[in-house]
């Protein structure tokens, strides 16, 4: 287990995301109040040097929002990102945005379709300065060999690549800045089984080579248990529950991911049973549930407390690293019984 | 196995769709196009060699002469040769027809960009802007501001200009929101480079292909436009020979020869049909993948 | 017992400006009655060809180049368009990888699943509408009443997918086609619709056939599996022998690059090399260019499936080097 330095390198302290709505005149008119979309709503987070954190949870939880707010794409509406110890400004410089970078889920999407990836690379490395002029070039080659490609990918435009080729080419660029943070949203779920593998492998293998801290955020829990060293687990914009891999894996404690888990399919056909492992949908993140967001759907909600308290993120007896958002945590757990929302 | 090594194992870089210049030939609307509007521009270029009559030189003994071996279509009622006319019409209205086009394009593309970008205060004056312009029709706003500024090429630039920069802004403005919210932007931003570099390298070459597009039909626009002022009186100025001027002349002798307006209205007909096909074949031809 | 669907040889042909792309090209495999049968492969396999060229469902500029598919006795590849219209949506129900733009967006959602009794099975409006009531609740649909008035765009992603799947079952199908139904799906929706899925299949004896990318959702879902690679079926099998020994090297370097929930290996290994070119498809095996075991006489020839025994087959000749590499390295560990 990675030896955690008393500071971490980036931590978010109560970082809120939310989106205004427009009302429409018939609202207005009616006097509703506006509606807001709680995309982010209060999420603590740290990441230590040199460790890959898993940032899980389905659509909709707001895993993605958080990641581009640590990356400096969006502004948060409340709360800090702070990176070494230091408040990162809304508007960030040059030089602080080279510090973290980001990895975007369709490939298809990431490259501009007009430039070749050399000028895409190059365009970085000479914003930044990272290399004198006549060597921008030989860096190209030199990152595109990091991710395994060849020169000849150097002039060639992003139509020419395949999903998993191109995911690459996102990598090198976003390695251009050599950063010390990389945040890859879904990295690799547009990708096939098989080249999913090469990717997850080479992030791996960046990971150690280059000391990079790293923040996966995947919805898929196969993926994060193989690449990461901790997990958070999301719902409706607040973390549920922190845990190092393997024992969150073993020893979920809030409800929702424990079903998350069960929910997950598994290669060894057993007998699984025949309830869903989660039931009902998950609420609209305009109208969130009081109290705990999870209580409608959760098997061992009580009332009154699930309905009205909002759990805090709490330690368990005797650990530091896991934590769970629930009131039964580390007590007793409640009898089962039907869930609110399929009453 | 390192995935450095994996991939060298890895097939060759894939040759799918190919570029534009592999397949402009095989796309038939914008073979046909080009060929209709490349005629018609090599007749206008060598209008001092195909025809060989003086278009603004008059001949009072030979008015309304039908077609012959010196004049292949005859002569109008002041005796030019109407051939030439033709030619010659067909390089000034081109002509102007394509500046004309040029300046809303470039002006119209440019705000486009800066209020699809920037949002918010830039984009609700624009947005202020487009309303105003749009609310009148555009002929009747083309007529007056020609009207009230004067006839002639200089002030036909103007106002088109002023009316016409404001498609360019709606195409422009709709392509850019779309388009920044894609992921390659969103990387470029997080790699810190500036907003011009973002705007002018990222952005405008992915959105300036339906603008293009809108261009080609816009000229058929302009053109018709300039015909129309032509045809009232307050485009190109006589003795320039001016498709609408020439259709306008031959009003007069419609019943005996109906040649002096059909002939340079055809020239326009056909013209926009290039044009159209020009427009789709590109429209085809610029999508990205 | 006798095969509900049995499909032999099939091919699909995509006619390009150079040549033809052989997107299905001699996939066979059967389906008793009441069984779910799981095809796996990975983009550009040809699973989703294959499936509707089932139901005649193919896009326009693909045909059916070959092949028998035997239903209930009948083989639909040569049917007329008449018997094949009146077998699809009837015999044979469909759902779809994205109820969105499978569902019509004007039409209550109520109205869509009470269509097919309405019109094809001359069920009275009142009837009909209880029907859909009915299936509404089969499917797990809260408040059937109310949502029947509901639009597509009202409704979440998993009950979007839920009513499709009463469509599915309103005309009392025997055969129901799955076309990647839960990709498209967050983890807990998927888990219950497969659920769903899988007691539907119970109580009312209806078989599936389920095309997925995913090794883990055909595990859960289907009794059988039949693994396509580069247009043609290339193991088969029950669920379980495959994938504790999977017997094509395929099948194995699948198993082996899917990371598992359940165990942190250390390495995912990976496929090396690229799919094939299907207007273009290497000579012999398909697979030797990127096979870890390829010999000499894979290169040449054809490769048809082989019966191992009376439940599986495999393409491959020299399976049993699969087989001792997966003995060595377990992909699931445990007997």
């Amino acid at each position: 287990m990675a030896e955690r330095a008393s500071q971490p390198l980036l931590e978010v302290s109560g970082v809120s995301m939310h989106f205004p709505l427009r009302r429409g005149l018939a609202q207005r008119l009616q006097g509703r109040p506006k509606g807001v979309l709680r995309a982010v709503d209060g999420v603590d987070l740290e990441l230590a040097k040199g460790e890959a954190l898993g940032l899980v949870g389905e659509s909709g939880c707001g895993k993605s929002t958080l990641g581009r707010c640590i990356v400096g794409l969006y502004e948060p509406t409340a709360g800090e990102v702070r990176y070494e110890g230091a408040p990162l400004p809304a508007k960030r410089d040059r030089a602080t945005r080279r510090r973290i970078q980001m990895v975007f889920q369709d490939p298809y999407a990431s490259l501009n379709p007009r430039l070749t990836v050399r000028q895409t690379l190059a365009e970085l490395l000479r914003a930044h300065d990272m290399v004198p002029r006549p060597a921008v070039d030989a860096r190209c080659r030199e990152l595109l060999d990091l991710v395994g490609l060849g020169a000849r990918s150097l002039d060639a435009y992003p139509r020419q690549f395949s999903g998993g080729q191109r995911q690459r080419v996102s990598i090198a660029r976003a390695l251009a800045l050599e950063p010390d943070v990389l945040v890859a949203d879904e990295p690799v779920s547009a990708l096939d089984v098989s080249v999913q593998a090469t990717v997850l492998n080479l992030l791996e293998e960046l990971q150690q080579k280059l000391g990079l801290t790293l923040l996966l955020i995947a919805h898929n829990l196969a993926v994060v248990r193989h690449v990461c060293d901790r997990v958070a687990v999301m719902y409706l914009g607040r973390i549920v529950e922190t845990a190092p891999t393997d024992e969150l894996y073993t020893n979920a404690r809030h409800p929702y991911t424990q079903g998350l888990l069960r929910a997950v399919p598994k290669l060894v056909p057993g007998r699984a049973s025949e309830a869903a492992a989660v039931v009902g949908d998950p609420p609209s993140p305009i109208r969130l549930p009081t109290g705990c967001h999870f209580h409608p759907r959760c098997p061992i909600a009580q009332a009154p407390v699930c309905m009205t308290d909002d759990p805090p993120l709490t330690a368990g007896p005797g650990l530091t690293d896991h934590v769970a958002a629930c009131h039964f945590a580390w007590t007793a757990k409640p009898t089962a019984h039907v869930p609110e929302v399929a009453r | 196995m390192g995935a450095a090594a994996e991939s060298f194992a890895e097939a060759a870089v894939i040759e799918h769709r190919s570029g534009f210049r592999r397949r402009w030939y095989r796309t038939p609307s914008f073979v046909a196009g080009l060929s209709i509007l490349g005629t018609i521009i090599l007749l206008a270029l060598l209008a001092p060699v195909a025809s060989r009559h003086d278009p603004v030189q008059q001949n009072l003994l030979d008015i309304l002469q039908g077609p012959s071996r010196t004049h292949p279509l005859g002569t109008d009622e002041l005796g030019r040769d109407v051939w030439a006319r033709l030619l010659y019409g067909a390089r000034t209205d081109l002509r102007v027809a394509f500046l004309a086009v040029l300046f809303p394009f470039v002006i119209g593309t440019a705000i486009g960009l800066l209020a699809g970008y920037f949002g918010r205060w830039v984009d609700t004056v624009t947005n202020w802007f487009v309303n105003v312009v749009v609310a009148f029709p555009f002929y009747v706003l083309i007529i007056a501001l020609v009207f009230a500024l004067g006839s002639g090429t200089r002030n036909i630039y103007i106002a088109i200009t002023i009316v016409g920069w404001v498609s360019y802004t709606r195409i422009v403005r709709g392509e850019v929101l779309v388009a920044k919210r894609r992921e390659y932007v969103l990387a470029a931003q997080a790699g810190g480079l500036s907003n011009l570099r973002i705007i002018v390298r990222h952005l405008l070459p992915n959105v300036v292909t339906q603008a293009i597009v809108f261009a080609m039909s816009d000229i058929v626009l302009d053109i018709l436009a300039i015909v129309t002022l032509g045809y009232l009186g307050l485009g190109v100025q006589p003795p320039t020979a001016d498709w609408g001027k020439m259709i306008a002349d031959g009003q007069t002798y419609l019943t005996t020869h109906w040649e002096l307006s059909t002939v340079p209205g055809i020239a326009v007909v056909i013209t926009a049909l290039g044009l159209s096909l020009l427009a789709d074949g590109l429209a085809d031809l610029l999508r990205p993948e | 017992m006798t095969e509900l669907l049995e499909v032999r040889d099939l091919r699909v042909d995509f006619p390009l400006s150079g040549g033809v792309l052989h997107a299905v090209d001699g996939a066979s495999f059967e389906l008793r009655a009441g069984e779910a049968l799981g095809i796996v492969g990975e983009s550009g396999s040809g699973k989703t060809m294959a499936l509707r060229a089932l139901v005649g469902l193919l896009p326009r500029a693909a045909r059916l180049a070959g092949g028998e598919i035997v239903f209930e006795g009948v083989d639909l590849a040569s049917a007329s368009p008449e018997t094949l219209r009146a077998i699809r949506g009837r015999s044979i129900a469909m759902i779809f990888q994205e109820p969105m733009t499978a569902l019509n967006p004007v039409m209550r959602v109520g109205e869509q699943i009470a269509e097919g009794p309405l019109v094809r099975l001359g069920y009275g409006r009142r009837r009909a509408h209880e029907r859909a009531i009915e299936l509404m609740r089969l499917v797990g649909i809260p408040d059937p009443e109310e949502r029947a008035d509901a639009y597509a765009h009202e409704l979440s992603g998993g009950m979007r997918q839920r009513v499709m799947i009463a469509i599915a079952l309103s005309m009392e199908p025997k055969l129901i086609l799955c076309d990647e139904p839960t990709t498209a799906l967050d983890v807990t929706i998927q888990d219950q619709i497969l659920k769903l899925l899988g007691s539907l299949r119970e109580r009312l004896g209806v078989s599936i056939v389920f095309v997925s990318h995913d090794l883990a959702v055909i595990a859960q879902t289907c009794r059988r599996v039949a693994v396509m690679y580069a247009g043609q079926i290339v193991e088969t099998g029950p669920v379980e022998r495959v994938f504790r020994e999977p017997r094509h090297p395929y099948t194995l370097g699948l198993l082996r690059s899917v990371p598992d929930v359940d165990d942190r290996r250390d390495v995912l290994s990976t496929i090396r090399g690229a799919p094939p070119d299907l207007a273009d498809p290497p000579s012999g095996c398909r697979f030797h260019p990127r096979c870890p075991f390829a010999q000499d006489d894979c290169v040449e020839g054809a490769f048809p499936l082989r019966a191992l025994d009376g439940e599986r087959s495999t393409a491959c000749i020299h399976h049993e080097l699969a087989a001792e590499d997966v003995g060595r390295e377990p992909v699931i560990a445990g007997g």
